[in-house]
């Protein structure tokens, strides 16, 4: 009811209530939008499983809505699309005889964490079983519990959406954020290592993150420090990124790094699969914003700032280079992409292409310098995740319109925001990205110290040689012999 | 018989094919293939790294002609598949012993 106001509509404690928001929302421009957005932004933060619980008097119980609750589907397949089309942006840039391989390290996630996720990635980011602000719990493995028994329950109060959409949507973004890690890592990892790599920080890195940041843990709105993360700036892309950067230096550079590099063996995979991200973050961030009528704002702010993004990129080739390239329209646009993802829900449209530009530029830059130091973060993951993760999640405090960060649904966050303004929160976002990339960074070399002593990280120079297709998976992408 | 190996630009294929089938050779053989002469390489740019990419993309035409008609064939190709620049390509000919048509099993001049 509070979010999406039904006809004929509601008992009047409700109505009692409503008029309360109207209050609190009477210095905002458009009270009926930023009323909608209130809700949505709060679920986008991902702190429904605390406010079930909490005692929040803002928050309603409210019946399941069928619209909202589509939007979650339908963003779950658009989020699940970006995973194959992760593989195809990966795939092309790789040799012609790894380009299986590449594909699988993302490809196949879908499948591993796809059933981590329901037996147990869900409850460690969103139960509160244990208490921790650390850390959810095991008391809804097997997404016991979740949805009601016919799956369609609300998640919690206030929110409109069912359980189970949110369990099935959250599981997208567990898939695809370990498969962003493999751009650092291809074409030498050993798939053994990647697969208990994928599972182990899945379980112990990804859903400790997003408790922290969505699930009423440390960092987020209800924690601690009051850290606003639309669409997982921080739980995504800072953690991917910073996995990527430890692991590349860990693992070390592929053999042929850097005296005997191959260009990308197929430009248009990298389109396809740049195209297919695009598609897929409209549930990303949009859906992110948990109820159809006021998404799209958020779906809107996603797609100005990679087409600024992409925009920027190409500019600057243009200026240095003398030519726009292919592939970087396709890098830039997803560079916007990751840097709006912390801010989607919290900004205008200004903010947005402000943010565009400055990730793309960010960007651009940081892989001018790993191209300079010859360090073989091979496909650019922490340059593009990582550093625009980052970016975007600072810009996230500096811009983030105090309108769109209600006191009822970000507590802290409204707080800082009141008292100290944007720098408040800045700082606080500052203390963030200092935390994920501490506890990421320390968190992914520990696993992969022990996966190195146990089952080893890379395959022969041999194999390295022969090619991942072959050597990992007995199949071989293209043989026109056989054609 | 001889054999003519022609490596041109590749969107010169369809001039020198033509330009044969006009002089009534109606046989060839396209290959793509890639080299470097005089032209070098070519530089590429993805992201920050640069590429030399020295080996670049030719169509290699093979056609096995008749003694009497070798020279029309080579003068017919070096001109369909001139541009002036460097780049252009080479021909190369190769004395041929024998030919069999293997629908019939006819052999020399006439199963060409």
């Amino acid at each position: 009811m509070i979010s999406n106001p039904r006809q004929g509509g509601g008992p009047s404690a409700l109505a009692t209530f409503d008029r309360f928001r109207q209050g609190v929302l009477a210095g905002v421009q458009q009270p009926q939008l930023k009323r909608y957005g209130v809700l949505l932004l709060a679920a986008g933060a991902g702190l429904l499983p605390l406010m079930a619980g909490s005692a929040h008097a803002a928050l309603q119980k409210v019946p399941t809505d069928g619209a909202d609750t589509l939007l979650m589907l339908m963003g779950s397949a658009l989020v699940l699309l970006m995973t194959p089309g992760l593989a195809f942006f990966y795939g092309g840039f790789t040799r012609a005889k790894n380009v299986l391989n590449t594909m699988m390290m993302s490809f196949f996630l879908m499948g591993l964490i796809g059933v981590v996720w329901v037996v147990i990635g869900y409850s460690l980011s969103f139960d509160t079983g244990f208490g921790s602000p650390f850390i959810g719990g095991l008391g809804q493995m097997w997404l016991n519990g979740v949805g009601g028994p016919l799956g369609d329950a609300p998640l919690a109060d206030g929110f409109a959406i069912s359980g189970s959409s949110f369990a099935l949507f959250q599981g997208m973004f567990a898939i695809i954020t370990p498969a962003l890690i493999s751009g650092a890592l291809v074409e030498r990892i050993n798939f053994k290592a990647w697969f208990w790599f994928s599972l182990l920080w899945s379980i112990f890195i990804y859903c400790p993150m997003a408790k922290m940041v969505w699930g009423g843990g440390y960092i987020g709105p209800f924690g601690e420090l009051g850290v606003i993360d639309f669409a997982g700036g921080t739980v995504v892309h800072i953690a991917a990124g910073v996995a990527a950067l430890v692991s590349a230096a860990i693992v070390g550079p592929r053999s042929t790094y850097p005296d005997q590099l191959r260009p990308p063996h197929n430009v248009p995979f990298i389109l396809l699969g740049a195209g297919l991200l695009w598609f897929g973050w409209f549930g990303f961030n949009g859906a992110s914003y948990f109820a159809a009528k006021g998404a799209g704002f958020s779906f809107m702010a996603t797609s100005v700032a990679a087409s600024m993004a992409m925009l920027t990129w190409c500019l600057i080739e243009w200026f240095r280079d003398g030519k726009p390239t292919a592939v970087g329209a396709a890098t830039g646009a997803v560079a916007g992409l990751v840097g709006i993802t912390p801010a989607a829900g919290f900004v205008y449209m200004p903010q947005a292409i402000i943010i565009g530009a400055v990730v793309a530029v960010g960007c651009y830059l940081a892989v001018q310098v790993k191209a300079a130091i010859k360090f073989d973060d091979s496909l650019d993951a922490f340059m593009v995740h990582g550093v625009g993760g980052t970016i975007g999640a600072l810009l996230t405090g500096l811009l983030a319109v105090p309108a769109l960060v209600p006191a009822d649904y970000f507590p802290k966050s409204a707080e800082i925001l009141a008292s100290s303004g944007n720098l408040g929160l800045f700082i606080a976002h500052c203390k963030a990205v200092l935390i994920s990339y501490g506890f990421v960074g320390l968190g992914t070399a520990v696993i992969l110290w022990i996966l190195g002593a146990t089952i080893g990280l890379r395959v022969s120079p041999q194999d390295e040689s022969r090619g991942l297709d072959y050597v990992a998976h007995g199949e071989e992408a293209y043989d026109p012999m056989n054609s | 018989m001889k054999l003519i190996k022609a490596i041109l630009r590749p969107g010169k294929l369809d001039e020198v094919k033509r330009a044969l089938v006009d002089l009534d050779i109606v046989g060839m053989t396209a290959f793509e293939v890639r080299g470097f002469g005089r032209q070098k390489g070519q530089v590429e740019r993805y992201r920050a790294t640069e590429f030399k990419v020295d080996f670049l993309p030719k169509v290699m035409v093979e056609v096995v002609v008749d003694d009497e008609k070798l020279d029309a064939a080579l003068a017919t190709i070096q001109q369909a598949a001139q541009t002036g620049e460097i780049g252009d390509g080479k021909i190369f000919v190769l004395p041929v012993e024998n030919a069999v048509r293997i629908r019939t099993g006819e052999s020399g001049t006439i199963a060409v």
